[in-house]
């Protein structure tokens, strides 16, 4: 039985969606900054995939500077804001911190990262500077974190940019796609526009790219072209009655739910399918909505999930319940969904069998597909050269970001096939200094 | 454009931060290690005839969970022979020609003095430190501080090494000294170049409960070790500021020395004064790269207050640090509690009850535990705010109208200051003290 009543109000959608890591206060970030030993060589900065230098930025808060914190926290992740608050933290910096091994709770890096960068971006501390104009243009396809770092990194040294962004906000999924209880619109968009405002790069809405006609024209207006396009709609999974009103891909339900918050409707019963991340996100945003029983249901066993442990047990704090070890057959009901008919699944042999005279139905109104985005392969398809490996992926040197095509680079969901924010904004940070070193070689 | 780089009494260095003379500058490794980690200078550790150190150097004084917030040490001068640490010197030299690399020295007769100088100018040194400060050890042999704490002897010696070196000339002293004037213009008259102080505080941080010795113990015994760490910050800053406000000392350069490990520390004591600042424990305790998060802060303070170089804000503060006698005795602040933020840890109340005015009251309430300044009680001394451990909640506030202002020197002059026993005009009479007995209604 869920928890929580639906939301009929901004305010009650609030209180359903309290942020899991609220922001600190200053007597809090005092204390816990003092604890942090500065270790050398840190296992928290090599946790970290931007290796922002955590120790120094925390003893800069300690200190008083915490401008100068932001600065490192920006230095290393354009992002870092939002990163601080959406990061998996726990399998990443904090989880390396030194303090787990005697069982002394390790040091809340994220909040203490917020705790900066949130005072730098509301007193719009000016820390950039946009570098000698240098007379090339770069063109960015995508105004996700990879494509926003790209930009910021390569203002810095000069390059004229320009976002080309299908959607009317940036920052892609971070604002489309990550659940309300991690971080609000607002966290997100104005970490974007003190960027902006400092570095002014454009960012062209509504704009999307999918013709081989705007790729050439890129091509001639460009000197290079970073592809930060992320990943597509939620893949399908060829079901029987997958068409039918009621069943919704998870990116696109999460999206729906950030834009219209109380206002969307979410049914009585919810039957969230995938053992992602994403399909914790969803079961769990499904039963903060007020939905009255949410099932997740996962083809394998709760082991062998691909979401962290702490996204799963947030899901059944929640309210909601599990199943395991069962594969969806169709989508049953009369044009509207009533329910999904699974059948057990077990492992023979080291694989995973469907048994199909195991079969029951689980009734609901509501079917969310958890089962993965579907990579962008048509797009890739209208660029000369550009090569993709066996899972979709572009391909690209891994120092320089660079694709086959060599006027192309790439980062992001594009070529890890979906990752967290940080990983993107290290990638659009790492690209910009390949363009860079390869327009001046 | 901010430029850290400096010229100390015609030492140039890319920035201010040192290495003390201590074990992190024991060798040309580490020295080279500093330089690639930002440090901008390094005072090699003391050179002379080597000597033979003890096992268990150091202790240490932990504060809650703050480890060595004090420390000692017993080590001595370098063990090494010179001819290695020359050597050593000339190779650093070699990489790092624009940094500085000074030789801190500590010889018994001239002829040694004058020996050692012309060793360490030939490596290449950019200038010398005499190690007139070591608390320990050294001092029982008629060097060290037993010279930081003798005048006369101070000035002869560095006469003998200003008669002989051509390069600038720092001498360091010892704090184990009622008054650093003394020693201060002793250095001066004797004509050295520049001054850097503190060296380390006569110590003994603890004694071991079960063997009865102090630490560190060698073989169940010990010796008074040389204190240092962020506990002696203060002391270093009294005795920078009383240097650096003296006419004549104040000609010279001074280079600061005593529990600076931040950025905040090293503002500091360039507001006081100092225009080059060496480090040792800090290094000791975290490693070369703490030099990051100073320069970072310091560049972030003179960006946001618009200086270039250290010169612009060096003695800043040293107006503002005057005689108790000249102080504005109209000035008034009291107390102020942010009832929201308070958490009823009730320390300022029982610490103003306890150990200052009774100034602050509880309420007669069970399930209210957030305390009140009885305004006409509170003196402003600030003892609430800085037990208070939550930021910002208790605050001092200004009370007067900034109109008057009459100091004790005034007032001495205008005959109007007690002068008996039981003056009328004394500050405390009419002030609120509850009566003896009310101590005991306490008693339950």
């Amino acid at each position: 039985m869920s928890q929580y009543k639906r939301p009929t109000s901004e305010a009650e959608f609030k209180k359903n969606f309290e942020q899991k890591k609220p922001l600190m206060n200053d007597t809090e970030a005092y204390y816990e900054s003092s604890r942090c030993l500065f270790c050398y060589d840190a296992p928290c900065v090599q946790a970290c995939p931007t290796h922002i230098d955590i120790p120094l930025f925390i003893k800069q808060i300690h200190t008083d500077n915490v401008t100068g914190a932001s600065k490192t926290i920006f230095d290393s992740n354009w992002l870092g804001n939002a990163c601080g608050i959406v990061c998996p933290t726990g399998v990443l910096c904090v989880g390396a911190c030194v303090y787990n091994h005697q069982d002394v709770p390790p040091i809340q890096i994220g909040r203490l990262q917020n705790y900066a960068t949130n005072k730098t971006i509301d007193a719009n501390k000016k820390l950039f500077k946009v570098g000698a104009a240098n007379g090339k243009k770069i063109a960015i396809v995508g105004a996700g974190p990879a494509g926003i770092a790209c930009a910021c990194e390569a203002r810095t040294m000069g390059y004229e940019v320009d976002i080309y962004e299908a959607k009317d906000k940036p920052t892609g999924l971070t604002v489309h796609g990550i659940a309300p209880y991690k971080i609000t619109n607002e966290e997100v968009l104005k970490e974007v526009e003190y960027l902006q405002n400092q570095l002014g790069f454009n960012i062209k809405y509504h704009s999307a790219i999918n013709s081989k006609e705007q790729l050439k024209q890129l091509e001639n207006d460009y000197d290079a072209i970073f592809l930060g396009v992320g990943l597509g709609k939620t893949a399908t999974l060829q079901l029987d009655g997958e068409d039918k009103n009621g069943v919704v891909g998870a990116v696109e339900f999460i999206e729906e739910l950030r834009m219209k918050k109380h206002l969307l409707k979410v049914p009585k019963k919810v039957v969230v399918v995938g053992g992602g991340n994403t399909a914790m996100d969803a079961a769990s945003e499904a039963a903060r909505m007020g939905a009255r029983k949410t099932v997740l249901a996962y083809r394998n066993s709760k082991e062998k999930m691909g979401a962290y442990g702490f996204e799963y047990d947030l899901a059944i704090s929640a309210g909601v319940d599990s199943l395991f070890n069962v594969t969806p057959i169709s989508i049953v009901g009369n044009g509207k969904v009533e329910g999904v008919k699974f059948a057990k699944t077990e492992m023979v042999e080291g694989k995973l069998k469907t048994n199909m005279k195991n079969v029951f139905i689980v009734r609901c109104d509501l079917v969310i597909m958890a089962t993965g985005q579907a990579k962008q392969g048509s797009f890739y398809d209208l660029i000369d050269d550009l090569e993709i490996d066996n899972k979709t992926r572009i391909s690209v040197n891994n120092e320089t970001f660079q694709t086959s095509n060599p006027r192309y680079f790439a980062g992001g969901d594009a070529i890890n096939g979906g990752a967290e924010v940080v990983n993107a904004a290290y990638d659009g940070k790492m690209a910009a200094q390949g363009i860079h070193n390869w327009l001046n070689n | 454009m901010i430029d850290l780089s400096i010229n100390f009494a015609g030492i140039k260095a890319p920035n201010p931060f040192w290495l003390a003379s201590a074990p992190p500058t024991n060798s040309g490794y580490q020295v080279m290690k500093a330089f690639e980690a930002g440090w901008g200078g390094a005072v090699w550790k003391t050179l002379g005839v080597p000597v033979v150190n003890v096992s268990s150097r150091y202790g240490s004084i932990d504060y809650r969970n703050t480890k060595m917030m004090g420390f000692n040490n017993i080590e001595l001068i370098t063990d090494r022979p010179l001819a290695d640490n020359l050597r050593e010197i000339e190779e650093v030299k070699k990489y790092f020609p624009d940094h500085a690399v000074i030789a801190s020295l500590m010889v018994e007769s001239r002829a040694e003095w004058e020996q050692i100088i012309k060793d360490v100018e030939n490596a290449g040194a950019d200038g010398i430190e005499l190690n007139f400060g070591c608390p320990h050890g050294m001092c029982e042999r008629g060097m060290g501080s037993a010279v930081g704490q003798e005048p006369d002897v101070l000035k002869t010696i560095v006469g003998w090494v200003k008669d002989a070196a051509n390069i600038p000339v720092i001498t360091k002293l010892s704090p184990n000294i009622s008054h650093i004037i003394d020693p201060g213009l002793a250095a001066v008259e004797g004509g050295t170049d520049a001054i850097s102080l503190i060296n380390t505080i006569k110590s003994i941080v603890g004694i071991d409960l079960d063997s009865y010795a102090p630490y560190p113990i060698v073989d169940g015994k010990g010796s008074n070790g040389g204190y240092c760490g962020p506990a002696v910050k203060p002391i270093a800053l009294h005795m920078l500021k009383d240097l650096a406000q003296h006419t004549e000392i104040s000609k010279v350069p001074i280079s600061g020395i005593g529990g600076i490990e931040t950025w905040r520390d090293v503002v500091e004591f360039i507001l006081l004064g100092a225009t080059s600042v060496q480090v040792c424990t800090a290094v000791m305790h975290y490693g070369f790269g703490i030099v990051r998060e100073m320069e970072a802060g310091l560049r972030q303070f003179m960006e946001e207050k618009g200086y270039n170089t250290i010169y612009d804000f060096a003695g800043k503060a040293l107006p503002n640090v005057t005689e108790w006698k000249h102080l504005n005795l109209k000035h008034k602040v009291i107390a102020e509690i942010n009832e929201d933020k308070c958490i009823g840890c009730d320390l300022c109340y029982i610490a103003c009850d306890d150990g200052a005015h009774q100034a602050i009251s509880l309420p007669n309430d069970a399930n209210n535990r957030i305390p009140s300044i009885i305004e006409e009680n509170c003196v402003g001394c600030n003892l609430c705010s800085l037990v208070c451990p939550v930021e910002n909640c208790i605050t001092m506030v200004k009370k007067d109208d900034g109109k008057e202002h009459i100091t004790w020197n005034e007032r001495t002059l205008n005959d109007d200051v007690p002068t008996t026993f039981n003056d009328d005009r004394a500050g405390g009479k009419g002030h609120f003290v509850p009566k003896p007995a009310d101590a005991l209604k306490h008693k339950s």
